[in-house]
């Protein structure tokens, strides 16, 4: 990337909110980001445990990239972010079983997240270790702001509730928090987000 | 009987792409055309298959001896990708046809998380078929990896079919593309909701 060199590490991490939200603008990591959203803090919460194994495989990937022959980079790439699952796996068991489980077979499939392999060999294998950090982090937040987005609508939408506040009494539209929902807001909201950020670019 | 419910459930009730959002960058990206969704179908059901009866034994008969079960992410993935690896070889060899309409698919299907979780469903997840809630055997797990593929295979081909007609029509600028694809997806899903309760 040439960019690179100009791009400060401010510029690095905000980039990933609007300009390269790998969720809205790549298009990457769709499966998590319609299973995980049926609510606010579930969307959240898989935004950050995927931002957790991007920063730390990021740094690591960039800090042995010189070392990994080129033939064999990308399954080497795999052992490494699936090292970093594992430990994700064992941290959430500890310490927050309850979305662990909630979160369930979507804990150990960030290891074919595109997002997190994406990042690897687009950006980490040719730029240095903080560098490297920073792309993890914007990217991550990035992911995480759309899914509490996604998360938060879908909610709102199919049980009348905010971040488990529940201020609308009733059921909600079920459907939203069903199958259906997550294809149909993911939909909107995209088409939405390119209007507002062409709107801006013009 | 039993096999019989896992069958319709993994195809219909629980159909691994419009209930459990597993393999949707290949439902999203490969889409576009039939005969391409059916050939990526095609690669996913034979890897899916094979690939949980490989990670199945090596889960009963290497990690679980070994006191090493946390290992599963790592292996599993390791094998799927040695395994799409060996698949690519064999085929080339035995079947250059078959190879040739697999073709770029196959080493795609590494990062497909439906193999994966599949795979991982299988050892992780207890089921309630016929009763007792129990851990699938052998027999039971390779039957609903490819009852799963074939459910896959059907939600592609029916996905694809509806957006080769899509092509057709006027669409909203800013719908054009993935937009009015989800929009679809999410209409599908809502007709696939209603095999639930069947079984």
């Amino acid at each position: 990337m040439t960019g690179g060199q100009t791009m400060t590490k401010f510029q690095l991490i905000t980039k990933g909110l609007i300009k390269e939200n790998p969720t809205f603008v790549l298009l990457l990591g769709m499966c998590p980001t319609l299973a995980t959203t049926t609510s606010a803090i579930n969307g959240m919460s898989m935004g950050l445990a995927t931002m957790f194994v991007l920063v730390l495989s990021n740094m690591a990937i960039s800090a042995v990239a010189n070392v990994i022959p080129d033939k064999v980079r990308i399954p080497a790439y795999i052992v490494i972010i699936a090292t970093f699952v594992t430990l994700l796996q064992f941290v959430m068991q500890a310490y927050t079983p309850a979305i662990y489980e909630t979160l369930g077979i979507f804990i150990p499939l960030i290891v074919v997240n595109c997002i997190v392999l994406g990042r690897a060999e687009a950006f980490a294998n040719k730029n240095s270790v903080v560098d490297s950090a920073c792309d993890g982090l914007g990217i991550g937040l990035g992911f995480t702001l759309s899914l509490t987005i996604l998360g938060l609508i879908r909610e709102i939408l199919g049980s009348g509730s905010a971040f488990g506040f529940k201020f609308l009494p009733g059921d909600g539209i079920l459907c939203f928090v069903l199958a259906p929902g997550a294809f149909m807001v993911l939909g909107y909201l995209i088409v939405l987000f390119h209007k507002l950020t062409d709107k801006k670019n013009k | 009987m039993e096999y019989i419910i896992i069958i319709i459930s993994a195809i219909f009730v629980n159909n691994i792409l419009l209930a459990q959002f597993l393999g949707c960058c290949p439902f999203l990206g490969v889409s576009n055309k039939l005969s391409t969704a059916a050939g990526m179908s095609g690669a996913v059901c034979f890897v899916i298959t094979l690939a949980t009866l490989v990670t199945y034994l090596l889960q009963y008969y290497v990690l679980n001896p070994l006191g090493i079960g946390f290992l599963q992410t790592i292996a599993f993935i390791l094998v799927i990708a040695a395994l799409v690896q060996m698949v690519e070889i064999v085929l080339k060899k035995v079947s250059p046809s078959l190879y040739q309409a697999l073709g770029i698919f196959l080493p795609l299907i590494t990062t497909n998380c439906a193999v994966l979780g599949v795979a991982l469903i299988v050892v992780t997840k207890e089921f309630t078929f016929g009763g007792e809630p129990h851990m699938l055997n052998l027999a039971e797990s390779v039957v609903y990896a490819f009852a799963t593929s074939l459910g896959f295979g059907l939600a592609m081909i029916l996905f694809a079919g509806l957006r080769e007609q899509l092509a057709l029509n006027k669409v909203p600028e800013s719908f054009k593309g993935i937009p009015i694809a989800l929009v679809t997806a999410s209409i599908l899903a809502m007709a696939f909701m209603g095999f639930s309760g069947l079984v």
